[in-house]
């Protein structure tokens, strides 16, 4: 583990969290691709019910942190810290044991499935019987599946979609997919969960709907969020730290308002002032 | 109007009269002597391949992955299930019959997991080669050691223990089981492999784990499949599980529809009865069996059945349904 300070965060825990140690921690993180430097000395410490926006302008290197934090890439420098704990080495479903969840840029449902059983994937981990047990359909197997499609509907109906349960998860509507997502994601028991560009393509009044629903989950679930997002209405509406990145660095930190007036965040979405 | 479901238990009683009702039909036409020997241990052949195809179907049609040495793990269970029942020819029938069986999965499944935790990182073509040769090193293996194996001249001599009810039972036994794991919350985590490994991964499922899971599940009733072959044929020659022999378990696969069982079923008794039925056309043999893949692939690519499963419980409701509709619609008028 790194020996250097971290640079203060977001900055931002809330009040509200009674327990002020940070629920994810990344220090110094970096990857190489080849040569080139994907993402830099990328610090960021997260609270344990904060939801914070990562943002910047396109191929900054943001889904490649999302990708770093949940592990489907082993950052080249650098250490993360989930809940205290160090996840160097671990792979993908390992964080994802631990408490870390996330949805997709390009949408990543399971097609052939049903939206339920989207849902009952991610509760996989929730249910708790043996091959054995399946295969002799032994009572705790049937306890199981039945509290597991109880608890599945109940996740659905947070964005109303236990209508829906049983179409094929293909067939859903882009902005129903993009829920199915968070709602699978939810169903992992996370303690922080990764949103990468939820509400793209959806249109303002349901974008509108996301931002209390995921508002909504943050308070009944008490898990932190991480999103990015290009939707500035969203971000600058929900998130209470934002962080910007350029070129794989982050250029500004802080809440909605500092990053509103930040000049070096002006430059890197609309250029440098033409001289005069 | 809401779907009436018919009860777990009930439907459960209805497949399992069925299933005793066919074994007794079976059981009668066999010993009235309606068949020909060739009709009878057709029968067997059919009932051992169907095994083989619903096995290789739990790899290539739920997991997505697409091996090409599954005679090797047939192999596997063909001599391992003939060794046993050769030196347990001293114990009553049953208890051997039954050992020889268990041995012969429990060994393929082992195989299966050793082959499977390296081969199993691969993805695509490389996994077929790698699979592909496992089962040419498992036939030059058998070869080689003629003290076990009898080599190329064969093992002779094997209790033909292969009934028609024996077959019969294992083919159940092996649907069942096969379908009781894919309605499971361990079918899922492989069908979302197939689906999206990403995804799956990031849902919690350590995907190695389930790959290997499914690879062994695969090997079990390939190996079980492969000590019926021994019991039905009396001798093994390790000729018989060449290269060819993984292709044709996957042909049924592909053509039944990759992901489907009754596919796998309809297609594994069709291509093994084909032979025998197109005698007749002994010349133009090949090419009518060729011909068909060729259609059914050109015309429906994802497979007879596609990943259609059948459900007699919904057949039953959809029918039952129709007809109270029905009533109700006279009721109307």
């Amino acid at each position: 583990m790194s020996k250097l300070r971290p640079l203060p965060a977001t900055g931002f825990i809330p009040e509200r969290d009674l327990d002020k140690t940070p629920i994810l921690e990344a220090h110094h993180l970096g990857i190489n691709f080849g040569g080139l430097n994907a993402v830099k000395e990328f610090n960021l410490v997260i609270g344990r019910t904060e939801i914070a926006g990562l943002i910047g302008p396109n191929g900054a290197g943001k889904t490649t942190v999302f990708n770093l934090l949940t592990k489907v890439y082993q950052p080249t420098k650098g250490t993360i810290l989930l809940d205290g704990r160090n996840t160097s080495g671990m792979t993908i479903s390992q964080v994802c044991r631990m408490g870390i969840a996330r949805t997709f840029q390009n949408i990543r449902l399971f097609k052939d499935m049903t939206v339920l059983e989207n849902v009952l994937v991610g509760l996989h981990n929730e249910i708790d019987y043996r091959l054995a047990g399946a295969i002799f359909r032994i009572p705790a197997y049937w306890r199981a599946e039945r509290i597991a499609r109880e608890r599945a509907l109940e996740l659905l109906s947070i964005f109303n979609m236990e209508g829906m349960a049983n179409i094929k998860a293909g067939s859903l509507p882009y902005g129903a997919q993009r829920r199915l997502e968070i709602v699978r994601a939810l169903a992992t028991n996370p303690s922080i969960m990764l949103l990468d560009e939820p509400a793209a393509g959806m249109n303002p009044s349901e974008t509108g709907e996301l931002m209390e629903n995921i508002r909504k989950i943050r308070d009944t679930f008490k898990i932190a969020i991480l999103l990015i997002e290009h939707d500035m209405n969203l971000v600058m509406g929900i998130c209470e730290g934002i962080v910007v990145l350029n070129y794989g660095q982050i250029i500004a930190k802080g809440t909605p308002e500092e990053i509103k007036n930040n000049p070096a965040v002006i430059e890197a979405y609309l250029g440098k002032k033409e001289a005069r | 109007m809401a779907k009436r479901r018919i009860p777990t238990p009930v439907s459960y009683a209805i497949n399992l009269v069925l299933i005793a009702l066919l074994l007794v039909v079976g059981n009668i036409v066999i010993s009235s002597g309606i068949t020909s020997r060739a009709q009878n241990s057709l029968f067997l052949q059919v009932g051992i391949y169907i095994i083989l195809a619903v096995s290789l179907n739990v790899v290539t049609g739920y997991l997505g992955q697409l091996p090409l040495g599954h005679a090797g793990f047939m192999a596997v269970g063909a001599y391992t299930g003939a060794l046993v029942w050769k030196a347990t020819a001293s114990m009553p029938a049953p208890v051997s019959i039954v050992l020889g069986l268990l041995v012969a999965g429990i060994v393929s499944a082992i195989f299966g997991i050793i082959i499977g935790i390296p081969a199993l990182r691969l993805k695509g073509d490389y996994l077929a080669i790698v699979t592909l040769g496992f089962g040419e090193i498992i036939r030059v293996c058998i070869i080689n050691l003629p003290e076990i194996t009898g080599g190329t001249p064969g093992l002779l001599n094997i209790p033909k223990h292969s009934t028609f009810t024996l077959v019969y039972v294992c083919v159940v036994l092996t649907c069942v089981v096969i379908h009781m794991m894919m309605k499971s919350r361990h079918g899922r985590a492989i069908l979302s492999i197939r689906d999206n490994e990403i995804a799956a991964e990031s849902c919690g499922i350590s995907t190695t784990y389930y790959k290997v899971m499914a690879f062994s599940v695969s090997a079990f009733f390939a190996g079980i499949a492969g000590a019926l072959f021994a019991g039905n044929q009396g001798s093994l020659f390790p000729n018989a599980f060449d290269f060819m022999a993984s292709i044709n378990i996957l042909v049924m696969v592909v053509l039944g529809g990759m992901g489907s069982m009754i596919g796998s079923v309809i297609a594994a008794t069709v291509l093994t009865s084909l032979p025998l039925v197109l005698q007749v056309f002994s010349k133009y043999r090949m090419i009518i069996y060729s011909l068909m893949l060729i259609i059914v692939m050109i015309f429906k690519p994802s497979g007879l059945m596609g990943t259609y499963d059948f459900s007699l419980r919904n057949l039953l409701e959809k029918l039952t349904g129709h007809i109270s509709k029905k009533r109700e619609a006279g009721t109307n008028e």
